[in-house]
C-alpha cells in the first residue's frame, strides 16, 4: 500500500519550462545591457564609417544585418544604438512609474475633493491618445530624445497610476495598516513603513515590462519622424532612415524591428517572472 | 427516532443498525499527493461502512485528511492525487477505477455533495432555481415543466419559504441560511442515496446552523445516508451514528457516537473533547499544560493609571449608522453602553451583522461613533482628535481574527514586534531586543520564530505573535475581536489558556468579541448579547447562561450544539418558519 504512495512519479514538466523562459529573457537583457555599456567590444566595425561602395548590401557573413544606404554596417549600428534606445526605454518607463506613483498616491490617499480631481486627470490622460500627446509635446519642445522620453513616459503614466491607486487602496484598507493605527503610529509613518513599500513591490514588475513597451512606443514615434534624428543609430532612427528604402532593402527595417521585438519580449517575460515570483511570496 | 426508521424501512427485520443495507463501503483507503516527483501521503488506511439512513461523521482538525477523504469518494481529488484503496463500493458498484465520465453520472445522481460555503459554491450570476434545475437537466431528469415543478418541491422540502419567489433570486440576494438550503436542495435534487456534507454549517451563524442540522436530521430520518465532515465534535454529536476521529491522515479512533463521546480511548480524542470551551470549563485549563514555563517579567510596567480605580473603559449611548449602497441608512450600533473593570473580561456575543465588531472598532477609536462617548481610564477617548489619542493608544490594543492579514507580509516576527514597542520607551537596541524576547517568552514562542515571516508560521503561532504585539505597549485593555474563531479547537484551547494566564499575570482587562457562545461562556465575567445593533441582554455570565431573560438569548442557547448527544438543537418557532423578510441578505 505504502509502496504505491511512496513511488516516484515523473517530475512536473511545467517548472522546467518556466525556468527556461526566465533564463532566456535574463540572458537576452544581459546581452543588450552589455551592448549598451561596451558597444565597441561587441560591434564588428565602426557604426559611423561610410563606404558608399558597399551601400545597401543584403545580409551576409561579413555584414550580418547588411549595410545601409551609406554602406555602414547595420549590425554595428544596432549595437551602438542600444545605449540610446535602452536609455529612452528606461527613462520613459521610469518617468511613467514616477508620475504614476505621485498621481496614484494622491488619488488613493488625499481628501475627497483633491482625490476626485486627480482621478479625473488620470481618466482624461488615459483617454488621450498617446500619439496626439507626443505630437503636442514635439510641437512645443521640439524633436529630441528627451521629448520622446517625456511623451512616452507621460503617455504610459495614467495606466500605471490606476494600478498604483488600486494597490495603495488595498494596502490602506488592510489589516496591518489598521493594526499600525491601533498601535498609535502617525499617518506618515504608516505610509512610509507599510503603504509605500507594499505598493512599490508590484511596480518592479510593471517597470520591467514598461521598459520594453516604451522602446516599442519610442521606435514607433521615431518611425514617423518624431524621434531621434539620423545619423544617430538609435533604433527608432534606424527605422526612420530605412523607411525610404523599404522596397529595395527591406532588411533595413525588418532586422532592427526584429531586435526591438526581441528586447520587448525579453523585458515583458522577465517582468512577468518577477511578478509571479512576487505573487508567490504574497500567497 | 431510530426505532421508527427501523420498523418503517425494514419491517420484520431485527432491530439495530447491523440489519440495514450498506450503501457505501470504504476499505483501506490511501490518498497521497504527488509533488516534485514524490508522493506525500495525506490519508492512510481509512475504512468504514455507511448504512442506509445512517450518519457517519469524520471529525478532525485542519490537515487531518478529512476533506480529502470526502473528495476522494466523489472523485474530486484533482490530478495530483494518488488514490489507492482496497475497495470503495457504492451499493454493488466499485468506485476505485471509474472514468471521469462515469464519475459524472454518479456525482449528483447517487452521491450528493454539500460544500461549506454556499456563496462560493453557487454561481453568483444565476438564480438559485436555475442552478438546481441544471442538476436535473444534466442527468436528463424529466421534461422542462416537470423540472420546474421539481425545483419548487425541492426548495419547499428544504424549508425555503415562498419557493416560487426565492427560485428567481441570485445567491447574493439570499441570507446565509437560505443559500445553504438552496445548495442542499441542488445536492439532493436527484434523490441520491448518499449525501456527503463537508463542513456544511461552518460558515453559518449558530441559529442558522441549527436549522441546517435539523434539515440533515430530517433527511437521515427519510433514509438518506449522510457522511458528515466537520472540525467540530459538538456539531456531529447529535447527528452521527458512527464517528471517525482523524489526525495527521490517520483514523486515531473509530466507533459509535455514544462510545466516542462518553468514553474516548485515544488521547487525541480526549484532548479534542476537553478542548471544547463551555460554561462548565470556566476556570479550568482546556489544553494539557505546555512545557513552556510561565515567565515572570517586570517588563509589563504600566504606571500611567496607577491611582485610577474606576472602569478602565466606559462606553455610553454609542450609535453608529452606515449608508447602504441604495442610500438607506441602517444603524449598525444602536444605543450601546457598557463598562469594563480592571482585570475583568466583558464578552460581547452576537451573530454576523449584530454590530459587535463595529462596537469594538469604536472602543478602539478606529471608527467614530455618530453619538455617544467612550472614556478610557477615566479620560476622554472618543471626543479628542487622533493626534492627542496617539499618546493614549498604548493603553488599549487589539488582536484580530485573522493574524495573517494583520501583519505586513514583508516583515518578519522580529520587525513586527520591534515596530509595536512604544516609541521612546526603550533607549537602546539591546533593551528593545530584550523586550521582544521577553514578549515571545510570555506567549510561549521560541526565539527561533524571530526571523520567520507570518506566512511561515502555523495558525496558532501567528495568533501568539499577534498577542505578543498586542502586549508590547503594556496595555491595560486588550480587545479580542473573534481572536480564536479561525483556529482549530485544540489550538483555540491553548490560546484561550494563554489569554487567561496573561490576564492573571498582568491584570489585563479583556473586551472579548465572539460569535461562539462556548468561548464566550468560558472566558467572560459579564456578557452583552447583541442583535441588529442593540444590546438585547446584559448581565453576569452565570445569569445569561443559566437564566436567560430575552427570547433571543434563549434562542441562541437552544441552537447551540453541545457534546451531549441527547441534547438536540432546537429552533424557535420564529426561526424554523423564517419570516418573509429573512430572504434578503442583511
Amino acid at each position: 500500500m505504502t509502496g504505491v504512495l511512496e513511488r516516484t512519479v515523473a517530475p512536473v514538466q511545467r517548472r522546467r519550462r518556466v525556468r527556461v523562459g526566465f533564463l532566456a529573457s535574463a540572458v537576452t537583457i544581459g546581452v543588450f545591457l552589455a551592448a549598451a555599456v561596451t558597444p565597441h567590444v561587441l560591434a564588428p566595425s565602426d557604426p559611423f564609417t561610410m563606404d558608399f561602395t558597399r551601400a545597401l548590401q543584403s545580409p551576409s557573413l561579413a555584414h550580418w544585418f547588411g549595410t545601409d544606404e551609406s554602406g555602414r554596417d547595420l549590425f554595428s549600428r544596432v549595437i551602438y544604438g542600444a545605449r540610446e534606445s535602452l536609455a529612452i526605454g528606461v527613462g520613459a518607463a521610469g518617468l511613467g512609474v514616477l508620475v504614476a506613483l505621485v498621481l496614484g498616491s494622491i488619488a488613493a490617499l488625499a481628501g475627497r475633493i483633491l482625490a476626485g480631481i486627480v482621478n479625473r486627470v488620470i481618466e482624461v490622460l488615459f483617454a488621450f491618445p498617446t500619439l496626439l500627446l507626443a505630437l503636442l509635446l514635439v510641437s512645443i519642445l521640439g524633436s529630441s530624445p528627451l521629448t520622446l522620453v517625456i511623451a512616452v513616459g507621460l503617455g504610459s503614466a495614467p495606466g500605471y497610476a490606476r494600478m498604483v491607486r488600486g494597490q495603495i487602496l488595498s494596502s490602506k484598507n488592510s489589516g496591518y495598516v489598521e493594526a499600525a493605527r491601533a498601535l498609535g503610529h502617525a499617518r506618515f509613518t504608516i505610509f512610509r513603513r507599510h503603504i509605500l513599500p507594499n505598493a512599490l513591490r508590484p511596480l518592479i514588475a510593471i517597470f520591467t515590462m514598461g521598459v520594453g513597451q516604451s522602446i516599442v512606443w519610442a521606435s514607433g514615434m521615431a518611425f514617423i519622424g518624431l524621434g531621434v534624428a539620423p545619423p544617430s543609430p538609435e533604433w527608432g532612427a534606424l527605422l526612420d532612415a530605412g523607411r525610404a528604402y523599404i522596397t529595395q532593402a527591406s532588411w533595413l527595417i525588418v532586422l532592427p524591428g526584429f531586435v526591438i521585438v526581441v528586447l520587448a519580449l525579453a523585458a515583458t517575460t522577465l517582468g512577468k517572472h518577477i511578478q509571479s515570483s512576487l505573487e508567490k511570496g504574497d500567497a | 427516532m431510530m426505532t421508527i426508521l427501523d420498523s418503517s424501512v425494514l419491517p420484520g427485520i431485527g432491530q439495530g443498525p447491523a440489519a440495514r443495507p450498506v450503501r457505501l463501503s470504504v476499505n483501506n483507503l490511501n490518498v497521497g499527493f504527488s509533488h516534485h516527483g514524490t508522493v506525500r501521503p495525506v490519508v492512510r488506511n481509512v475504512s468504514f461502512n455507511l448504512e442506509e439512513g445512517q450518519c457517519v461523521a469524520i471529525v478532525g482538525e485542519s490537515g487531518s485528511g478529512k476533506s480529502v477523504t470526502a473528495r476522494t469518494l466523489v472523485g474530486l481529488t484533482g490530478q495530483h492525487a494518488v488514490v489507492d484503496a482496497g475497495g470503495i463500493r457504492l451499493g454493488d458498484d466499485d468506485l476505485t477505477a471509474l472514468s471521469p465520465k462515469r464519475w459524472r453520472s454518479i456525482r449528483g445522481r447517487r452521491i450528493g455533495f454539500i460544500l461549506q460555503d454556499a456563496l462560493v459554491s453557487l454561481d453568483p450570476l444565476r438564480p438559485v432555481g436555475k442552478e438546481i434545475e441544471e442538476a436535473l437537466t444534466l442527468h436528463g431528469w424529466g421534461d422542462r415543466a416537470s423540472r420546474k415543478r421539481k425545483v419548487l418541491d425541492l426548495l419547499a422540502s428544504v424549508g425555503v419559504p415562498a419557493p416560487r419567489n426565492r427560485a428567481r433570486q441570485r445567491p447574493d440576494e439570499l441570507s446565509g441560511g437560505l443559500r445553504q438550503r438552496a445548495l442542499i436542495a441542488s445536492a439532493i435534487a436527484l434523490d441520491p442515496e448518499i449525501v456527503i456534507a463537508d463542513e456544511p454549517t461552518t460558515a453559518l451563524d449558530v441559529t442558522v446552523q441549527a436549522q441546517v442540522l435539523l434539515l440533515l436530521e430530517d433527511m437521515k430520518r427519510r433514509g438518506t445516508s449522510i457522511l458528515l465532515i466537520s472540525h467540530d465534535l459538538s456539531v456531529v454529536a447529535h447527528l452521527a451514528d458512527q464517528i471517525l476521529v482523524m489526525s495527521g491522515g490517520e483514523v486515531v479512533e473509530q466507533g459509535t457516537a455514544h462510545s466516542i463521546l462518553t468514553d474516548p480511548q485515544h488521547p487525541y480524542t480526549q484532548g479534542l473533547i476537553n478542548a471544547v470551551p463551555s460554561r462548565d470549563t470556566r476556570g479550568s485549563r482546556l489544553a494539557p499544560a505546555r512545557e513552556v514555563a510561565p515567565v515572570h517579567t517586570a517588563a509589563h510596567a504600566n504606571d500611567d493609571h496607577a491611582g485610577f480605580d474606576g472602569p478602565v473603559l466606559e462606553a455610553t449611548g454609542l450609535v453608529k449608522h452606515f449608508t447602504a449602497p441604495d442610500g438607506s441608512r441602517t444603524a449598525a450600533v444602536n444605543d450601546v453602553s457598557f463598562s469594563l473593570g480592571r482585570g475583568e473580561t466583558l464578552g460581547i456575543v452576537g451573530e454576523s451583522g449584530s454590530g459587535k465588531s463595529t462596537t469594538a472598532r469604536i472602543a478602539l477609536a478606529l471608527e467614530n461613533a455618530d453619538a455617544g462617548t467612550v472614556r478610557l481610564l477615566g479620560q476622554d477617548w472618543s471626543a479628542i482628535p487622533e493626534t492627542r489619542r496617539r499618546r493614549l493608544r498604548k493603553q488599549i490594543s487589539v488582536v484580530y481574527q485573522d493574524p495573517l492579514s494583520s501583519f505586513d507580509p514583508r516583515w518578519n516576527t522580529e520587525r513586527i514586534l520591534l515596530d509595536s514597542l512604544p516609541a521612546g520607551a526603550f533607549a537602546t537596541a539591546a533593551q528593545r531586543r530584550e523586550r521582544v524576547l521577553a514578549l515571545l517568552a510570555q506567549v510561549g514562542l521560541p526565539d527561533s520564530v524571530l526571523h520567520r515571516f507570518p506566512l511561515q508560521l502555523s495558525g496558532g503561532q501567528r495568533q501568539r505573535v499577534a498577542i505578543a504585539r498586542a502586549l508590547a505597549p503594556s496595555p491595560s485593555i486588550v480587545v479580542l475581536d473573534e481572536a480564536v474563531s479561525a483556529l482549530d479547537v485544540s489550538i483555540q484551547a491553548q490560546i484561550l489558556d494563554l489569554l487567561v494566564d496573561l490576564q492573571r499575570q498582568f491584570g489585563l482587562s479583556y473586551l472579548f468579541i465572539s460569535h461562539d457562545l462556548g468561548v464566550i461562556s468560558h472566558m467572560s465575567d459579564r456578557v452583552l448579547v447583541m442583535k441588529d445593533g442593540f444590546v438585547v441582554e446584559s448581565g453576569t455570565a452565570d445569569q445569561i447562561f443559566t437564566a436567560p431573560a430575552h427570547p433571543y438569548t434563549k434562542e441562541l442557547l437552544g441552537a447551540l450544539p453541545t457534546l451531549d448527544e441527547n441534547h438536540s438543537v432546537s429552533v424557535s418557532p420564529a426561526a424554523s418558519v423564517p419570516p418573509a423578510t429573512e430572504g434578503s441578505a442583511p
